[in-house]
């Protein structure tokens, strides 16, 4: 009997099970709540059907675009209760309280935080952006592999669902968010969280990895005619770079997280402390893609300050070619830098300055970065709407964290600083004012592009305050603890003088919470009042880039005819130049077919990943062998597209012309 | 123009039966001569077939990369080389600083707490990072020492 249990349910016991972490059932009982009301709506408003035929096994970029960042702001809300919670335990952890989070899920919490805020709310917002926006600025249909689109995405949605279970089946990894060994190794882990960790990341990371080769193969086969490598939106140029980046640097996290497993599962050496195992590789290796990883989301957000700068200011970005060779020289620079975050393993002076000075050069680019923006709000008309206000925002706030950055990068500063709380005022300082407060540009900026409507102002400059506010009093006192000494994953403290700096820290990240509040209900306000804030010229804010050359939303087939171009700021060009919108003639267009095989692979991978967490051996067999084989079923689909007839697509270009003839 | 259709339109070159089995056969000699190396072990010292074996491995890339992936200077308009080039830079970067750092790591550390102590053997692994990948006979050697 025990051995058939072992059989059918490998490590998997019903100790697995938390109910005995009063915080954990609390959480597990409002999860619950909330997400059968969920299913409950779906259902009672029938809802099941469009979900699927409609966005689940949709191909169009546009939809797997706004299913990336509804993921993302999905796992914001639960990065950030991660968040609050550690807020709060490190205020009231003084004068021999223990706080109210045992050791144990505190470390789970620190680990989940920094795990969930890059791989699923930093990541899939950016790739979601670049993944709805990049295709419309070089005037393409679709991305050039659109089922692929949908296989990566739900990749990550993979991902997601296997770190969302280990809440409440087992646990996370305690380790931190890179799971140094040998802590994660099996000696000093035994547990499921580090196996969690794995399996979470190496799925959700195929799916980045393929995405990146989609988008970078859309940026270089599938631009409109006319549009040379220097007319390619700033937009796009990063997110080409982002993409180069992504593919060169995930394979090494794959290939580090493998060996981690081998260690882990079958007793290889690769990292313990024993039998000629070296940890320091690990930290190594993971710092290879870990750098190039900051490079991966910052750099498509300096794409979005770009436009919105460029578009607010309503000038030509100034230096656009500086900006692309900026951009450049950091795709390459990021590959020199990796050895800063492990100044103090113990390498030699040589290769400490070495380091030092490639980390200092890298700011070079960025710095001549900011000097553009600057120089294009310079004797522009500025409009200060919310994309605007969130890049003058960023612009502040990331001066004042790439300064920190720079000081860091000064080995012996960083023998004094590194892993204390000046570290991490630094990254949140760069991350938070730079990729969070644009993606909230972005947002803002494109919205009515994806929507049809603008996001209310009101609720906006809400969230905006109270973000950019709460951003500065929580992590501000950070910067002077870390100053004196305090290091980062602590728990509780001996000295009383302290607390006050965490209770300000705590405050800050309340301010934070009411941001996020406020932008749920900017959506909602928004939703609601989508009639009054509708744009019906698709071209809202006097856009210079193709997209806005489009209706809002665009339709399934983003341009009747494709655009030609012949300038840098093509739209910009074609107003100008008093472009006339074809208004007839229209031609039937060649699109793919939605599938659902994405979903029914990630579903398995799913399973896969649980039955490897839990060394089910059955089930993990069972899930690959059917990975293989509806991999190969859908190799024999070939009713892989259609066409919009060409009735239909004069029927909605008719729409837009008579929209377009009310609105003037 | 449609979202599909692009895939189809250049055949690349070398995809004929012939390139694949030329490719075949010299990735099958490439790896079945270091094989022999190692087995064999015609050569007494251990660098120098560890030299020839990384040596004959990457030759093995470019025939991957000429007869399987069909680069060579003119496909997709100079993208390929463009992107070899990048990432032979990338692998050199990762594989080289990996290197430079685990060897300035390896003797700055405490030596008498690692297996492998800094001062090595002359002639066998000096010069070389410690990866942990000798056996352990020779660790317990190097122990020894100390």
């Amino acid at each position: 009997m025990d051995a058939l249990t072992h059989f059918l349910f490998g490590k998997l016991t019903w100790s697995a099970i938390p109910y005995h972490e009063p915080i954990l059932v609390v959480t597990f009982i409002v999860v619950a709540l909330i997400g059968s009301s969920v299913l409950f709506a779906i259902t009672r408003y029938r809802l099941w059907g469009y979900l699927w035929s409609e966005w689940f096994t949709s191909v169009d970029h546009k939809k797997i675009g706004i299913m990336y960042m509804v993921l993302g702001v999905i796992m914001l809300l639960r990065g950030f209760a991660d968040a609050i919670m550690m807020r709060l335990q490190q205020a009231i952890a003084f004068n021999g309280s223990d706080g109210y989070l045992p050791s144990h899920h505190y470390d789970q919490i620190f680990t989940a935080h920094g795990v969930i805020m890059i791989f699923f709310v930093a990541m899939p917002m950016v790739t979601g952006m670049m993944n709805y926006i990049m295709p419309l600025q070089i005037g393409a249909r679709d991305v050039s592999f659109p089922f692929l689109n949908n296989f990566s995405f739900w990749m990550t949605v993979s991902g997601a669902v296997i770190i969302m279970m280990s809440l409440f089946i087992g646990e996370f990894a305690k380790t931190g968010w890179l799971a140094y060994p040998p802590l994660s190794g099996i000696a000093y882990s035994p547990d499921v969280g580090v196996d969690y960790y794995i399996w979470g990341l190496q799925i959700a990371g195929i799916g980045t990895l393929l995405s990146g080769v989609n988008l970078i193969c859309t940026i270089v086969k599938m631009r409109a005619p006319g549009m040379t490598l220097m007319r390619m939106p700033i937009f796009t140029w990063t997110a080409l770079c982002t993409n180069i980046l992504i593919v060169a640097a995930f394979p090494v996290l794959t290939a580090v997280l493998a060996l981690l497993m081998l260690d882990r599962y079958v007793g290889m050496n690769f990292f313990t402390n024993d039998f000629g195992g070296n940890s320091m590789m690990y930290v190594n290796l993971i710092w290879i893609w870990g750098h190039p990883e900051v490079y991966i989301l910052i750099l498509p957000v300096f794409g979005i300050f770009s436009e919105v700068t460029s578009t607010f200011s309503g000038k030509r970005l100034f230096g656009y070619t500086s900006m692309v060779y900026a951009t450049v020289v950091i795709t390459i620079l990021s590959y020199l830098v990796w050895l800063h975050h492990f100044f103090t393993m113990g390498s030699g002076a040589s290769v400490n300055s070495f380091f030092g000075i490639t980390t200092m050069v890298i700011s070079i680019p960025t710095g001549a970065k900011i000097f553009n923006w600057l120089f294009t709000m310079y004797r522009g008309r500025i409009r200060f709407d919310l994309p605007m206000m969130w890049t003058v925002a960023f612009m502040i706030t990331f001066v004042i964290g790439g300064m920190t950055g720079v000081l860091l990068a000064v080995p012996p500063v960083d023998f004094v600083l590194h892993n204390s709380l000046f570290l991490i005022a630094h990254f949140h300082n760069v991350i938070i004012g730079g990729v969070l407060f644009g993606l909230f540009a972005g947002m803002n900026f494109w919205f009515p592009k994806a929507f049809g409507f603008r996001l209310d102002p009101f609720w906006g400059k809400i969230s905006f305050w109270f973000w950019v506010g709460g951003f500065y009093v929580a992590f501000m006192p950070l910067y002077v603890l870390g100053l004196m000494g305090v290091t980062r994953r602590l728990r509780v403290f001996d000295d009383p003088s302290l607390q006050v700096w965490f209770v300000i820290a705590a405050c800050g990240a309340a301010m934070i919470a009411v941001g996020i509040g406020a932008f749920l209900m900017q959506l909602f306000v928004s939703i609601r009042n989508r009639e009054a804030l509708r744009d019906t010229t698709g071209d809202p804010w006097d856009g210079r880039t193709l997209e806005w050359s489009t209706s809002s939303p665009p339709p399934a087939y983003n341009f009747a005819f494709t655009p030609v171009v012949h300038d840098l700021d093509a739209w910009t060009d074609m107003k100008r130049h008093g472009y006339v919108r074809p208004e007839d003639g229209f031609i039937p267009i060649h699109m793919p077919k939605n599938t659902g095989t994405g979903v029914y692979l990630a579903g398995l991978s799913v399973a896969l990943g649980f039955a490897m967490v839990w060394h089910i051996w059955w089930l993990a067999i069972v899930a690959f062998v059917g990975m293989i084989g509806v991999t190969i079923w859908h190799t024999f689909n070939y009713n892989r597209d259609y066409s919009i007839p060409a009735g239909e697509v004069s029927a909605s270009e008719n729409e837009r012309t008579r929209l377009l003839g009310a609105g003037a | 123009m449609s979202a599909h259709g692009h895939h189809h339109d250049t055949a690349p070159s070398h995809s004929t039966l012939s390139g694949y089995i030329t490719g075949f056969v010299l990735s099958v000699i490439l790896t079945a001569i270091p094989f022999w190396l190692v087995m064999g072990r015609p050569f007494d010292s251990a660098a120098l077939t560890a030299v020839l074996v990384i040596g004959f491995a990457v030759v093995q890339i470019f025939v991957h990369m000429v007869y399987f992936l069909h680069m060579d200077t003119k496909a997709e308009g100079g993208w390929s080389v463009m992107a070899l080039i990048f990432t032979l830079i990338l692998v050199l970067i990762a594989l080289t600083g990996s290197l430079w750092v685990m060897y300035h790591l390896d003797r700055n550390m405490m030596p008498g707490m690692m297996h492998e102590p800094a001062p090595m053997q002359p002639g066998t692994t000096e010069g070389m990072p410690d990866f942990g990948l000798e056996d352990d006979t020779n660790g317990a050697q190097h122990g020894g020492h100390d």
